[in-house]
């Protein structure tokens, strides 16, 4: 029965592999990388600190545009274009499918950024810097962006489940933005003297992903530690998350009709 | 007699339609029918009948709005049940970045097979569809024909006991609708149960063991070929050469129609000998005579116009 989601997966991979779009994209990070190098090169002692920051922000970056991108037409194109009638005849259950796709893309980024990872290194060696200790808050925040992502990607699969990939990429953008900014949205809410308003800024709060733990990139660049403690409540917070919202996901595709 | 395969109890499908105000258009209505195991049957009706959904609600594409289905005693919400069925879909379309031999091992992923059998398997059907050549080339560069072949092997390449194949000749040459037509007559003598939809007649004489019309989303009758059309023989038709210089004799020159050198006329059964006689008396080589039979057009339209009288004596009695 696992092997199903797993046949979808590779299929799914080997899908984003084969689309010279994702080639441009880690094209373009790797350009982003480089070009820290010469903004790094006139940053007279803080070169290692702006190749960090620009680096892991080209990172996740492209990982973003591919999650949001490549995630909202996972269904919607199979639909579309009719592939999924003959995937579906087969002995195959629909969240065996959803979860195939999710786990294809997913494997997709992690791929993607352990490609710019090792450019990234790539970078920090050629100015010479030798690696420290320091060094291991740059691998945290790329691990989080992971994590990030594989929230992006759910959210971006539930909307394609019954919606234009058009409507789909306005309906993730709009939850991410909300999630970079779901603490001030909070504390907007508890300094207005409306009840309705803080009730409402509370709900958003809670509904949507809260992604700004998620970004340490600032803390890599300046080598500061990340408490440890930070990295298990990212992980489980994701990992519920995820499991949540595709959860949902298959509840809606589950009774749509394929027209 | 053969157990049935399939089994249909009103199945009927109701699609929403309207942005604002919503109404509920009926795509098909108490469909009811059985399938014999073995046999091949045909599914005729005009574009918009309903063929397609019939289809699409037994492979679990759609959900029916009433009633139930059930294909070798399993009903058709079965999951597990998908795995004796194969099912080309109307103009197919896949994964056009992958070779034809990846994509019928992505599909092979789907049954049981080891990695041997299974690329066994694919190398089999590739070459029983006539593409052990193009295997290691991207659906992207495959033509129509050849797509409607791959859409044919992924469909049969796991052994299912019941095809159901939506119009499987749609798109074809006359080469590849015949390569079609063997391969379902193939899947008969291995034993399995071939369903498939058409609009064009002529197939569906060739193959089916019986013929199912349905016509506005409603199910007109079930009958074998010859039943169904043998007593529509409206005239015969009769093809010939005349030699060099010979005039057509007059009586005939009114019906014929000339094309490269041949005549064609029409006659009904009971002038034929007489108009043989006339062909006989001007040395005329006759090159063909065969029943003409109505069109699946006109054979529709017949079934459409009487479903509508039907409908509209029905409102005239509500009033």
């Amino acid at each position: 029965m696992n092997a199903l989601p797993g046949a979808v997966a590779i299929n799914t991979f080997r899908e984003a592999v084969r689309d010279r779009v994702l080639y441009n994209l880690i094209f373009f990070a790797l350009l982003m990388i480089g070009a820290s190098i010469l903004v790094g090169q006139i940053s007279i002692g803080i070169d290692r600190m702006v190749i960090v920051n620009l680096g892991l922000s080209a990172i996740s970056l492209i990982g973003l545009v591919m999650a949001i991108f490549i995630g909202v037409s996972l269904v919607s194109k199979e639909i579309e274009k009719r592939t999924l009638y003959s995937l579906l005849a087969r002995p195959i259950h629909r969240w065996q499918f959803l979860a195939g796709k999710y786990a294809g893309l997913l494997l997709t980024l992690v791929v993607n950024t352990a490609f710019m990872t090792v450019g990234l290194a790539g970078a920090l060696f050629y100015v010479g810097r030798p690696f420290v200790r320091g060094d291991l808050t740059i691998l945290i925040a790329i691990y989080f962006i992971l994590l990030e992502l594989a929230l992006v990607t759910a959210i971006s699969l539930f909307f394609s489940c019954y919606s234009s990939p058009m409507l789909s990429t306005l309906f993730t953008v709009g939850v991410f933005i909300t999630g970079v900014f779901a603490q001030d949205i909070r504390q907007a809410g508890d300094l207005s003297k409306s009840a309705a308003v803080e009730f409402i800024t509370r709900v958003i709060y809670y509904l949507v992903p809260n992604f700004h733990n998620f970004n340490v990139i600032a803390a890599a660049a300046h080598g500061e530690a990340v408490p440890f403690g930070l990295v298990w409540q990212n992980t489980l917070y994701t990992a519920i998350y995820v499991v949540l919202v595709l959860l949902g996901a298959t509840a809606i595709f589950s009774g749509r009709d394929l027209k | 007699m053969a157990a049935a395969i399939i089994e249909i109890e009103g199945l009927t499908k109701d699609y929403p339609s309207g942005f604002w105000r919503k109404r509920w258009k009926r795509s098909l209505d108490q469909l009811t029918l059985q399938v014999k195991d073995g046999e091949i049957f045909g599914f005729l009706g005009p574009n918009g009948a309903g063929k397609t959904t019939t289809l699409k609600l037994l492979m679990g594409l759609i959900f029916p709005t009433s009633g139930t289905a059930r294909i070798r005693g399993r009903s058709i919400e079965d999951v597990a049940m998908h795995g004796e069925i194969g099912y080309l879909p109307e103009h197919p379309y896949f994964y056009d970045y992958l070779t034809a031999r990846e994509l019928l091992d992505y599909y092979a992923r789907f049954s049981d097979y080891g990695a041997a059998e299974r690329n066994a398997r694919v190398e089999t059907f590739l070459k029983r569809v006539g593409l052990a050549s193009a295997g290691n080339v991207q659906l992207r560069k495959f033509s129509k024909g050849m797509l409607q072949r791959v859409g044919i092997a992924q469909a049969i390449l796991h052994d299912p006991k019941v095809v159901f194949l939506d119009e499987p000749m749609s798109g074809l040459d006359p080469v590849g609708r015949r390569e079609v037509r063997d391969i379902i007559l193939e899947l008969k003598q291995q034993g399995k149960t071939v369903f498939f939809s058409t609009h064009i007649l002529s197939d569906a004489e060739m193959l089916c063991d019986r013929v199912g019309v349905l016509v506005g989303g409603k199910l007109q009758g079930v009958g074998s070929p010859r039943e169904m059309v043998d007593v529509e023989v409206q005239s015969m038709e009769i093809i010939f050469e005349l030699p060099k210089d010979r005039p057509l004799p007059s009586r005939l020159s009114d019906q014929a129609k000339e094309a490269g050198g041949r005549y064609r006329i029409a006659v009904s059964e009971a002038e034929v000998y007489a108009a043989i006689e006339q062909l006989r008396g001007c040395d005329a080589r006759i090159l063909s005579m065969a029943p003409v039979r109505p069109t699946l057009e006109d054979y529709f339209i017949r079934l459409v116009g009487r479903e509508r009288a039907a409908t509209h004596e029905q409102e005239e009695v509500l009033r």
